[in-house]
Formats: C-alpha cells, sequence, structure tokens
C-alpha cells in the first residue's frame, strides 16, 4: 500500500512580524518548522506503515529551504520525499496550491494521501478536501484513528459534538485531527543518514502535466489585497494582591460587577 | 439615457448571495443563521437578492423553517443520496444548482462539513474561496466580495477579495455575526433535483454526539489549562457555581479530556463572554487569540512572570489549587 503525506513549512507563529511600513510579512526573523497538525499525518502514515507494512512518501510544495524539515519526516520513518519546488507554483492561493499537489498525487498513484487538518500560518483546511476534488477521490476530514479492512478505510473523524465512524473504499484522501496522536521522535542514526545522504527528489514544473494557467499566483482565484496588524485589546494588568481570602472575594467581586 | 441603460443592465446582471444552510441534530445550526443574517445585510447595501440554500433528503419541516428568516428565495436541493453527509455528493448537488442559477456569492459557516463542502464546490465551479472570514463587506467599487482572514495564529489580518468574474465563496467563522429574527412571512421555496448515482462511497457506520454548548455566546466562561494537571473536576465545580461554561487549552483538548467545541483558541474557538476566569494558562499566542474579545480576563497562575498576565485585565498569582475551593467557599458564603 503507498501513502503519500503532504506537509507543509511553516513560520513560527509567534515569531512573525508585519511590516508596519510595507504591510508585507516578515519571515526572515521566523524560525521554519514542521506544520503542528502534518506532524499528526505524518505519524498516522507511520503508523499505517507499521501496521500494514506501507511504504510512505512525504510530499511538500514550497521553496528549497523545505528540504531539511522534509528530512526530518525521512528520519521519523517515512521512505521518500519529494519537493515541488518551481517559481510558477509561487504565490499560490489554495486553488492553485491543491491543483499542483493532486497532479503529483497523480504521478505517483498511492492508495492512501493524508494531510494535517489545517496549517497555522493560514488555517484554511481547505488543501485535503480540495486536492479529493481534482483527483475524483472521497475526503474524509479531521481523522483521529484509521483502520483498514479489504482495501476500505474505517476511519473516525471528529464532528461536533462527538464523533462519526465512515468506510470509504480505497483511494481516499483524509486530513489528519490536530493532537489526535504523539509523533515520534527521529531514530538517531536515521537521522544522522536522512540528514547526510539521503536525497529528496525535486519535481519542477516540467516533472509534471501542467496547465500553468492553474498554477501559482496566475492559476489563484483568490488575491490578499492588504495586510493589517491587530491590535492586542488593551488590559489593565493589576495585580490582585492579600490572603488567598482576600484574592477570591476580590474575584467574585470582579465577577459581581460585570454583570450590570 | 445610455448611461442609465448601462445602470439597469448592470442590476439585471447581478446575482443572488447565497447562504447554505447546515442542520445538526439540535436543528439549523447557529453559524447558518448567522450567514442568512449577514447574506441580508449585503443584499440590501447592494442591491442583490438573497437565498438560502438546503442540500438532503426528507427535510420539509426545515426548509420551511428556513423560509421564514430574511432570504428572498430558498432553494432545496433533494435527492436521497443526498439523506446522509458525503462531502462529494453534496458539492455534486450543489454545483448543478450553482451551474443553473448562477449565483454571484456562496457563504458557508466554517463548521467541519461547510469547510468540506465549500473547498471541493471551489475546484468544481473554478470559484475563489476566502476561508474563516471574521468580517464581510461588498466594496461599492468594484462590486466585489471583501473577506478579512485572520492569519498567523490571529496576530495579522488579511483583506481578502476573489478574482474578477469568478463565483465567490466564503466560509464564516462561527460565533462571528449576529442572528437575525424570523420576517413574519415565508419566502418562496424552489425544488431542484440534482443528477446523482449511486456510489458506495461513503457510509458512515457509527455517530455518537452529545449536544454542544455554544461557549462562544456564553456570558462567563471558566477556562482550564495545563496548570490544572488535567484534573477538571475543580474547575468544572467551579463553572457550575459561578453560572459560567468551562473551556480548555489546546493541550487539554489534545489530551482528549474535552472536545474540540469548547477548545480556545486560533485552533479552536474565540470567546466574546463578559468574563473569562483563566485557570493555569501561560498564554501560548495561538490561545490568546481566543480571548481578544473578552470583556475583562482575570487568570490565577502560579508564576508571576507567566505571559497569560500581559493579556489580562486582573493578574492573581496563587496555587489555584488552594484559591480555587477558597473562590467557591466565599461564593457560597455570600449565597448567590
Amino acid at each position: 500500500m503507498e501513502i503519500v503525506v503532504c506537509v507543509k513549512v511553516v513560520p513560527k507563529v509567534e515569531q512573525v512580524r508585519l511590516d508596519p511600513i510595507t504591510k508585507t510579512v516578515d519571515r526572515t526573523s521566523a524560525e521554519n518548522e514542521l506544520n503542528d497538525a502534518d506532524k499528526n499525518a505524518v505519524e498516522a502514515a507511520l503508523q499505517l506503515k507499521d501496521r500494514y507494512g506501507s511504504r510512505v512518501t512525504v510530499l511538500s510544495m514550497g521553496p528549497l529551504f523545505f528540504e531539511p524539515l522534509l528530512k526530518l519526516c525521512v528520519a521519523m520513518g517515512a521512505d521518500d520525499a519529494i519537493l515541488l519546488s518551481d517559481k510558477a507554483f509561487a504565490g499560490a492561493d489554495t486553488y492553485a496550491t491543491s491543483y499542483v499537489l493532486a497532479q503529483a498525487i497523480k504521478r505517483l498513484r498511492p492508495d492512501i494521501i493524508l494531510c494535517g487538518e489545517s496549517t497555522s500560518d493560514s488555517g484554511t483546511a481547505q488543501v485535503p478536501p480540495q486536492i479529493a476534488e481534482w483527483l475524483g477521490y472521497p475526503n474524509i476530514s479531521y481523522v483521529s484513528h484509521i483502520s483498514i479492512e479489504d482495501r476500505v478505510v474505517v476511519a473516525k473523524r471528529t464532528v461536533k459534538g462527538g464523533y462519526e465512524v465512515v468506510k470509504v473504499p480505497l483511494p481516499v484522501v483524509m486530513s489528519v485531527e490536530l493532537g489526535s496522536n504523539t509523533p515520534r521522535f527521529p531514530d538517531f542514526k536515521r537521522k544522522r543518514w536522512a540528514e547526510r545522504e539521503f536525497k529528496i527528489t525535486i519535481w519542477t514544473a516540467n516533472d509534471l502535466e501542467l496547465d500553468l494557467n492553474l498554477t501559482g499566483k496566475t492559476g489563484s482565484k483568490t488575491e490578499v489585497i492588504e495586510l493589517h496588524p491587530i491590535a492586542p485589546p488593551q488590559r489593565l494588568r493589576k495585580f490582585l494582591e492579600g490572603s488567598e481570602e482576600e484574592k477570591a472575594r476580590a474575584i467574585i467581586k470582579i465577577i459581581r460587577e460585570s454583570k450590570g | 439615457m445610455l448611461q442609465s441603460f448601462y445602470k439597469l443592465q448592470q442590476v439585471v446582471k447581478m446575482g443572488e448571495i447565497w447562504s447554505f444552510v447546515e442542520v445538526g441534530p439540535e436543528g439549523i445550526e447557529a453559524v447558518s443563521l448567522e450567514i442568512i443574517g449577514k447574506a441580508a445585510e449585503l443584499g440590501d447595501q447592494s442591491n442583490m437578492r438573497t437565498a438560502a440554500v438546503l442540500t438532503g433528503w426528507g427535510m420539509e419541516k426545515i426548509v420551511k423553517e428556513v423560509s421564514r428568516y430574511p432570504v428572498d428565495r430558498v432553494y432545496y436541493v433533494e435527492h436521497g443520496e443526498l439523506a446522509f453527509y458525503d462531502p462529494a455528493k453534496h458539492a455534486n448537488a450543489l454545483h448543478q444548482l450553482v451551474e443553473k442559477e448562477k449565483p454571484e456569492i456562496v457563504l458557508f459557516g466554517a463548521t467541519y462539513n461547510g469547510v468540506d463542502i465549500a473547498a471541493r464546490l471551489a475546484i468544481r465551479a473554478e470559484a475563489g474561496l476566502i476561508a474563516h472570514v471574521t468580517y464581510l463587506g461588498i466594496d461599492p467599487s468594484d462590486g466585489r466580495l471583501v473577506g478579512h482572514v485572520p492569519g498567523f495564529g490571529g496576530g495579522i489580518v488579511a483583506v481578502c477579495k476573489c478574482r474578477p468574474g469568478v463565483l465567490q465563496i466564503a466560509t464564516v467563522r462561527p460565533g462571528v455575526f449576529e442572528r437575525p429574527i424570523p420576517t413574519g412571512h415565508e419566502a418562496e421555496i424552489h425544488r431542484f433535483s440534482p443528477k446523482l448515482h449511486p456510489t458506495n462511497g461513503w457510509r458512515i457506520v457509527e455517530r455518537r454526539v452529545a449536544k454542544v454548548v455554544d461557549i462562544t455566546r456564553a456570558e462567563k466562561v471558566v477556562v482550564a489549562g495545563m496548570g490544572t494537571g488535567g484534573e477538571l473536576s475543580l474547575a468544572k465545580t467551579l463553572a457550575q457555581k459561578l453560572g459560567a461554561q468551562l473551556a480548555v487549552t489546546r493541550p487539554l483538548a489534545d489530551l482528549g479530556l474535552a472536545p474540540r467545541d469548547v477548545q480556545v483558541g486560533s485552533t479552536g474557538v474565540s470567546l466574546r463572554s463578559n468574563i473569562a476566569l483563566i485557570l493555569g494558562v501561560s498564554g501560548a499566542s495561538h490561545f490568546v487569540s481566543g480571548i481578544r474579545d473578552v470583556k475583562t480576563v482575570i487568570s490565577i497562575n502560579i508564576d508571576r512572570n507567566a505571559p497569560i498576565f500581559q493579556f489580562s485585565d486582573y493578574c492573581v498569582e496563587a496555587d489555584l489549587f488552594k484559591l480555587v475551593p477558597k473562590i467557591i467557599e466565599e461564593f457560597e458564603k455570600e449565597g448567590a
């Protein structure tokens, strides 16, 4: 069984600054990390590999500086990593991103495509169902547990107020719920091997069957007009001092007075 | 003359604003009503008609109920294959109606299912899709939809539009817009039968859902963080005594101690309460974006340097295991 896990490298959210003059996001000061939910997706894929002997390929679209974090996925246990990197892919919204990922997936022909439920930088959660639509596959989102019986996926997905268990025949696209498992640490030896010897496959636009009118900024159906910082609300930051009893009474007083 | 003819043509050309209505175990989803209310407002401002759209089977009662809200018409996309949730089928059926009626804008609630259907529809219809907006407007200069999308953990907002000439879709964050009141009359109902083939796609074999408390609308909220050690009974008792709802941070939801529906922050819900009493929360950036709209924030933390105090009105340096029982005791002494 072939599994493709789509991952994204994102800047650490708390380190991202908005340049007040140019109104652009300054990512240079921010460290990069693998998107949180994508770590859960990689772990979910590796658990399937442990159980069913699947082959796991990590797939990402982005600039070459993504490479070290893709190698981290290989160190965790992924068998291969492919980076889709081309100027023609830059500036893509979810429509253009999901198109390029779907075209790469067509070339790989996996049985299962896993993604994280959403990314921490834009958080749209759109790309997994959009990949599924391009491919004409079913999709299951917010999945917390996966098993496979006779080429049918049995997936537990979170819904409002609880969960449902869904059965879908392969192939299928699933988005893995953030925090639904504990991503494993890379094996030390494998990490050294991944960093020193393993070579990431780079695919450019030439390696895929693409309509370049549908990729990158040209292919995007949305545009960002401008960015604004959101000013944090002004807070009093007043420390309540005194004995525990006095603190408790002060808290109750504030709560009671807020009613009016 | 020519100018007024051109104007008239523009008015006629204007399509509709649709609100996709979702139905949960407790009836029409709150966010579906919220987008109907917003669509009505946008329709008034821009002289566009509005419609509510439902996809499903055997929903006559709900369809009638929806028709009493401020919409010009209700489309009921009806098919036996739509009796259960399967995002591909619902998106396909909805796309057939989009092809026929050519709306200008389609709004969805940013729910577990709404995002799926919106995302699939956007590919089918080659549409623009603006995600999880907290503000919606129509730019009077070009008639295009404008959506504000909080990004990067909520510290930055992106002002987004769809490219000219494409269907404009947006998913709307729950709890942001006001619910409208019924109009007192019923809008016309249009039935539509999509062409769908039975497939052995989705099958829901088990489903367990409990009633969800909508904490985005709660007046008072007690938020429990890792400082509680994951022991929620004390926080629960306090919430009950104060008549507050209990919410948690992401790590506690990740541990499965509370459902994601009551998790505060950029990957959960945003609070708009009068009071948030925050117990043992350190104050990570993805959390504090969820208490931005709270009127008064009181935080209890054992560490005087905890970042959460930067985002609090009242800061209480204390051991919550000692202080919380005291609050309960004092509250009982005073009488409710």
